[in-house]
């Protein structure tokens, strides 16, 4: 932990706790001194968590695993937003200079129908993955690989496929929206597909699949206030979803099951 | 043809039927409406119930309702030739007379009971999405309030909507049913008389402003009329469209109230 600052900042934390998915939660109140503002907030959570331990109390279950932003695992409501006050960030790459001294953090999990408390701050967030593989998917021959660039596609397609596969399934977007809505999550794993000539072979069934798991999850409809869009922290935009929308507007009208 | 509405369960279409029983013109109007509104959204039955399809007819109603605010505004600001009203009760009296408009107006009451039934069915489904409210949000960090407002908008815009047509709409019907003419401008005088009344229509009109502010734009957004080229286009005339309406209709009650138009 030597970097740059010097600084330690003292802090209030109040901290959802919860059992298990069926036991009543309540906001439990620590207090941490001399937290280095070189610490990233998951970092901060491990000096709270060996407090604990050493006090004889049980530590916070909370989600994580790469701790480099990529895996989407982390998944901490801070101070009323997703992954905190900064933007483009996921929890583990928030620092605690982004805090103040004396400051009190409330910290909470993502709240969700469909996304049912674990314990504590860990959310089960399967319903993604059972959205996933209802349509997420491309076939493909077996056999050897095929030459790079076979199927010619325009560097613009590419490029907007590419940021919308950029999305890694922290469910930021849902925990965002006033209506716990799924569409940003949904329309960037349509998008990334139907943008590209090897996801236009089930581009019918696949929009109406996904959104047909969507919806039977419980998640919300979506109301277009840009929550999602302005706290994801791989800036999935907006335009994803009115392409899901017309994707599954013309899906609808002219798909027959057979 | 009764149990064929009451077995697709469009609870909003079987109660204007059964109503529509008495008259045989309007009987006629929502049959075709329906089947032609059934025709549009409802072919697929699962295309109504999902979350998508719940917001296109959102958008769609909205848009319409949106169409109907241009005729009427425009039809309003003839109060502002200043000629005691000549022109603006000529154009009134077009409204209430001619059989087109009148046949349009029961499709406005159509498409705006639709956008009341959805808004209620959306907001049911979004509050069960999220049975665990936050201790603490900062909405404003992420969004802009009238965006997250939509549904109490609206209810004000319900509530308005009621005042406002027993201000002016019942008078001119029962002038219609009785054969007997209806002076609009003069009861918008008798109406905006009272300090009140121009209170309640300042409120009415600037939730108007706010929610025309998001749901114009978010219409299309919902239609997934999203482009690069236009999108830009459709909020610069969706913002200032929100902000001519708003100012056009609260000036009408405070020019009168002000004896300024005559």
């Amino acid at each position: 932990m030597s970097g740059s600052g010097e600084k330690t900042l003292n802090l209030t934390l109040k901290v959802w706790r919860q059992k298990n998915a069926k036991a009543a939660g309540n906001l439990e109140t620590h207090q941490l001194s001399g937290i280095s503002t070189d610490m990233s907030f998951l970092e901060m959570f491990d000096v709270l968590n060996e407090k604990l331990i050493t006090d004889g109390k049980e530590p916070i279950a909370f989600d994580h695993d790469c701790r480099e932003g990529i895996c989407g695992m982390c998944s901490m409501y801070i101070n009323g937003r997703p992954h905190g006050p900064k933007q483009g960030v996921t929890t583990c790459q928030l620092h605690m200079r982004s805090f103040n001294d004396g400051e009190t953090i409330v910290v909470e999990p993502w709240r969700s129908a469909a996304f049912p408390v674990v314990k504590d701050l860990a959310v089960d967030r399967s319903a993604f993955d059972r959205i996933i593989s209802s349509g997420g998917f491309v076939s493909v021959n077996t056999g050897n690989a095929k030459d790079a660039n076979n199927i010619l596609i325009p560097k613009d397609d590419a490029d907007d496929a590419f940021n919308a596969a950029a999305c890694i399934g922290c469910g930021a977007c849902v925990a965002a929206c006033k209506n716990g809505s799924a569409m940003l999550f949904v329309s960037a794993k349509v998008s990334q597909l139907a943008l590209l000539p090897q996801g236009k072979v089930e581009a019918k069934g696949r929009v109406l699949n996904m959104v047909g798991q969507m919806d039977e999850e419980g998640f919300g409809a979506c109301t277009n206030t840009g929550a999602c869009e302005a706290e994801c922290p791989k800036g999935i935009s907006l335009e994803n979803i009115a392409r899901m929308n017309r994707e599954y507007l013309s899906s609808s009208l002219t798909y027959v099951k057979k | 043809m009764f149990w064929t509405f009451l077995s697709v369960g469009q609870k909003t279409y079987s109660l204007l039927f059964v109503k529509s029983l008495v008259n045989p013109h309007l009987h006629a109007y929502i049959c075709s409406e329906y089947y032609r509104q059934k025709i549009l959204f409802m072919s697929n039955e699962k295309f109504s119930k999902s979350s998508i399809g719940k917001k296109v007819i959102m958008g769609l109603t909205g848009l319409f309702l949106i169409s109907f605010l241009v005729i009427h505004v425009t039809l309003n600001s003839m109060i502002f030739a200043n000629d005691g009203g000549v022109l603006f009760n000529q154009g009134a009296d077009f409204m209430s007379h001619n059989p087109i408009i009148r046949i349009l107006e029961i499709g406005l009451f159509v498409g705006l009971l639709a956008h009341i039934f959805m808004a209620l069915k959306l907001t049911l489904d979004n509050n069960k999405a999220r049975p665990i409210k936050y201790a603490v949000t900062k909405g404003n960090a992420n969004s802009k309030w009238y965006s997250r407002s939509m549904g109490v908008l609206g209810s004000l815009l319900l509530i308005f909507l009621v005042v406002h047509l027993a201000h002016f709409w019942v008078p001119t019907k029962v002038a219609v049913f009785s054969h007997t003419e209806h002076d609009t401008f003069a009861s918008m005088r008798e109406v905006f008389k009272e300090w009140y009344n121009v209170a309640i229509y300042m409120l009415g009109v600037i939730a108007l402003g706010y929610h025309l502010l998001h749901g114009f734009q978010s219409a299309f957004q919902t239609l997934g009329l999203n482009h690069k080229k236009y999108t830009p286009m459709i909020k610069f005339i969706g913002s200032a469209f929100s902000v001519i309406v708003t100012i056009l209709f609260a000036a009408m009650p405070i020019v009168m109230h002000l004896g300024i138009i005559k």
